[in-house]
């Protein structure tokens, strides 16, 4: 029958995991410019420093901007700027390892959750629940006072704190697709829970749980540094920016550079991250064709 | 009373990407007082678009680029934002498809229907609902004095329009916009709300726009029709001339598809001796937990038996909530049932689908109405044809592809299909998308549930032609699950009608317009519009009246299920022992105390 075929309309530019620049909006570029600033900081932070992040200038404690210390000194002489670069690494580096294992151990059980329903689902979202009830800081302080501070310990530390909340929007998200005509075609074409979950769910809600993710790291950059400025997280002499600042507190009346650049670093950093997550290209289109 | 309505060369734009593209291309129409005036044209068509901008309306990224609307002697794209406003429920009011979607459930109906009058400070508020009542009496609503005070859940679907109608009237507006207002309703409940619509229409001599794509619909509420199709009119004349002698090819193609004509599959005759196909034996199921007698605690299908031959095609037919989905449902292994059997090809499946074995899941494929949901919006075409594939065969590689190739090529969508996502086709293509998926497996039975009912009568129509095709040419037998009994008509070789999860009847095709039949299928029958003028006006004087609901007892399981509504209940019989089925002439099996001469001289042969 003629009728039959319409008119097949041009093919949609395929995803891509990274989208190519020219579909990025200007803040959201801006955004992405700042970021991969600080992971090349991050990743390249040893061989480019200006001063050793441990060496005492003989310029004395918060000296002001100069040209050898473009930000000053901190309270004990060092370079701000060789410390905040330093810094990067254990502030970048912990949060996004954390992050990472959040959101993988999160996504999991919520995909686990929602694919199985029943007990299963009850009692998990129940346990996750309980420890959602323990205050982040609280536990952090009980971790710490229990096994000493380490980094990988503030990995994982950070991990849990972050999993419950990871584990509640992938399940909402995976049982609302778990309810779609196309995974009971799937169940009914005797398909089996691994399939449905990394086949037929996973890849629908990607998307959301990738600006979730990204969101998630903001907050574990902000307890980390949260917990650096308790003292709780990563131990002198290295130091990430939470505690840069927490160290360089009283230069706060003078004005110095050494406790605003940390605190400015924090927030470049998570401004950054917002505006890639609000401005990655295709997600305002996905959320348009989703109304 | 009504004003004129004069649209001289309206044109809409959509802006996208910085670019104008046109949705509505040039369009003029006039509607003197009192008319009512159908756009019809399939989805996308810009009927909808033409209607909202008689309010100075256009929706979100669109924009009315040209053109003049005129109500009475009021400019309406001359208006400020702020005189439109005070235009919109007062002086054009809508009626939208969901009346459901439309209300507050938080508030009760009679403030939501007399705030329109309140906003514009038309009347005082005692004033308003005395009005409202008026209007719920003559819209034919039960209990118009107390209906107002309930919530909306707390009234049906069907009452639920009307009281939108109500809203919409309240004002006396010079012109009402109807926008499907029934295509959401069961037929039963349909020619409810189009009586109560024809009434109030006619008494209050109302200027009206009525928007559908069912011509047999607008064939009794229009007394002119424009036939849009890509936002250009076709054509436009009195309902009688389009229908009985349209001029414009695309207004023909309509009428045609209308009226759909039997399919020929070129079926063999069921040979009664072999082994069916699918055989149905006592089915009860529902879902929640079971009770101490093993029931289940929300039960959805009692009692249901059918047999299906190789190579037929069964349809089950029924209104919301009769059990049709749930049938489906549990032969597809997806709800288990509490008792009962399935039989596939002489073999007894298993309740649910971890107890069938990989080939009897492959022989029976289920493809559902929404081709948007059934499609994973994330798989593209290639890899939503390929799994099946993969699963029940174990291709790959180049016999994979052809065989993709070859299942785009039986569903007739070219091949360049393959790469694209599910997002990138029109309806009418994913659902042939959702038909090859089903195909690839190599099934013997399909199940069919509304596979049509989301699609343009167009478009529908092919899908069913290409239905018939792949039974004539692979032998495939179909439980073709639907309300619309033209479809079941046009493809099943039996009807099986279930109310209310019971199998109130089953006719083979050869009996299908026989007078004696179940007075639930006569209801139905006679509920479906025809494509002729007057068909309401004469239905609405020559039927019988359906008795108000009786105020039920608790509803006794054993009882007919369709008592309350029964125009032939028998009082002594049907209120105390529970039916008996019925053979009548043709093979034809009913559930009803009523005898075969009784039916035939109660309910005048309609179809």
């Amino acid at each position: 029958m003629s009728t039959a075929i319409e008119t097949i309309p041009p093919a949609a530019v395929p995803a891509r995991l990274v989208p190519r620049l020219s579909r990025w909006s200007r803040t959201g570029l801006l955004g992405l410019a700042v970021l991969v600033f600080w992971l090349f900081i991050a990743a390249a932070g040893p061989w480019i420093l200006p001063h050793g992040s441990g060496d005492m200038s003989t310029a004395g404690v918060f000296d002001a901007i100069s040209w050898t210390h473009w930000l000053g000194t901190d309270y004990l002489g060092r370079d701000i700027l060789s410390r905040v670069m330093d810094g990067a690494r254990y502030t970048v580096g912990v949060a996004l390892a954390a992050t990472v294992m959040a959101c993988a151990a999160g996504t999991l059980l919520g995909l686990l959750a929602a694919v199985n329903g029943g007990w299963f689902d009850t009692v998990l979202s129940r346990l996750l629940d309980t420890l959602v009830s323990i205050p982040s800081k609280m536990l952090a302080l009980i971790i710490v006072a229990a096994f000493g501070s380490s980094i990988p310990l503030l990995i994982v530390t950070v991990a849990v704190v972050y999993t419950p909340g990871a584990y509640r929007i992938a399940r909402a998200l995976a049982v609302n697709i778990n309810a779609m005509d196309y995974v009971t075609v799937a169940r009914a074409r005797g398909e089996g829970r691994t399939y449905i979950m990394l086949r037929e769910v996973l890849p629908n809600i990607a998307g959301p749980l990738l600006a979730d993710m990204g969101l998630r790291f903001v907050y574990a950059v902000l307890l980390l540094a949260s917990l650096s400025f308790l003292g709780l997280g990563v131990q002198p002499p290295v130091a990430d920016w939470g505690s840069l600042v927490r160290e360089n507190i009283g230069a706060l009346p003078t004005g110095g550079a050494a406790v605003i650049a940390p605190a400015l670093a924090i927030a470049t950093l998570t401004i950054a991250v917002n505006l890639v997550i609000d401005n990655l290209p295709g997600r305002a289109q996905a959320n348009q064709e989703n109304r | 009373m009504g004003a004129s309505v004069e649209v001289s060369h309206l044109n809409i734009v959509a802006q996208a990407g910085g670019k104008d593209l046109p949705i509505v291309t040039d369009v003029s129409f006039r509607i003197e007082p009192g008319e009512v005036l159908a756009l019809i044209g399939e989805s996308g068509s810009g009927k909808t678009t033409i209607a909202l901008s008689l309010m100075g309306y256009a929706r979100q990224g669109c924009r009315i680029s040209g053109g003049t609307i005129r109500i009475g002697d009021v400019d309406v794209l001359g208006l400020s934002a702020g005189e439109q406003r005070s235009l919109r429920g007062r002086t054009v009011s809508y009626i939208a498809q969901s009346a459901a979607a439309s209300f507050n459930p938080s508030r009760t109906i009679m403030d939501q229907v007399v705030e329109v009058a309140r906003i514009h400070g038309l009347m005082p508020r005692e004033q308003a609902e005395a009005k409202a009542v008026a209007l719920f009496r003559d819209l034919a609503l039960p209990n118009p004095q107390t209906i107002g005070q309930r919530y909306p859940h707390q009234v049906s679907g069907g009452q639920l329009q009307r009281l939108m109608a109500a809203m919409a009237l309240i004002c006396d507006p010079a012109l009402v916009i109807l926008d499907e207002p029934t295509t959401a309703l069961d037929v039963t409940t349909q020619i409810e709300v189009l009586q109560a619509f024809r009434r109030v229409v006619r008494e209050r001599n109302t200027t009206a726009v009525y928007v559908t794509h069912d011509l047999a619909v607008v064939a009794q509420m229009a007394d002119r029709i424009l036939v849009l199709r890509q936002g250009r009119q076709q054509e436009q004349a009195e309902t009688r001339q389009i229908i009985e002698s349209p001029q414009n090819d695309y207004t023909k193609s309509l009428i045609a598809a209308a009226k759909p004509a039997p399919r020929d599959a070129g079926r063999l005759a069921p040979d009664a001796a072999a082994t069916p196909l699918l055989e149905v034996r006592s089915l009860i199921a529902g879902y929640g937990a079971l009770d101490a007698r093993g029931l289940p605690s929300s039960p959805v299908l009692s009692d249901v038996s059918f047999t299906l031959h190789r190579g037929q095609a069964l349809g089950v037919i029924g209104e919301s909530g009769s059990g049709k989905t749930t049938l489906a449902r549990a032969i597809a292994g997806l709800v288990a049932p509490a008792r009962g059997q399935i039989l596939f090809d002489g073999q007894t499946l298993a309740p649910d689908v971890p107890g069938r074995s990989r080939d009897q899941l492959r022989r029976v494929q289920i493809v559902f109405q929404m081709a948007d949901t059934a499609l994973n919006p994330a798989h593209t075409i290639e890899m939503l044809l390929a799994r099946p594939l993969q699963l029940y065969f174990g291709l790959k590689g180049e016999p994979l592809k052809k065989r993709i190739a070859q299942l785009l090529d039986l569903v007739q969508l070219p091949a360049q299909c393959a790469q694209r996502l599910p997002g990138g086709l029109s309806g009418g293509q994913k659902q042939r998308v959702n038909f090859a998926r089903a195909l690839a497996a190599e099934p013997d039975l399909i199940l069919c549930d509304e596979v049509t009912s989301a699609l343009d009568t167009v478009v529908g129509a092919a899908v069913l032609d290409l239905l018939a095709q792949l039974r004539r040419e692979l032998g495939l037998s179909y439980v073709f699950i639907s309300h619309d009994l033209n479809t079941v008509r046009a493809v099943c070789d039996d009807i099986v009608v279930l109310y209310a999860g019971n199998k109130v009847e089953s006719v083979p095709r050869a009996a299908f317009s026989q007078a004696a039949r179940h007075p639930y299928f006569e209801l139905l029958a006679s509920s479906v519009p025809e494509l002729r003028q007057g068909w309401l006006d004469q239905r609405s004087t020559s039927r019988l009246a359906l008795p108000p609901m009786a105020v039920s007892t608790p509803p006794n399981p054993e009882l007919c299920s369709f008592l309350d509504r029964c125009p032939l209940r028998v009082t002594g019989a049907c209120d105390t022992t529970a039916p008996p089925r019925r053979r009548l002439r043709g093979d034809v099996e009913i559930l009803c105390h009523r005898s075969e001469a009784d039916l035939i001289a109660l309910q005048p042969a309609s179809v």
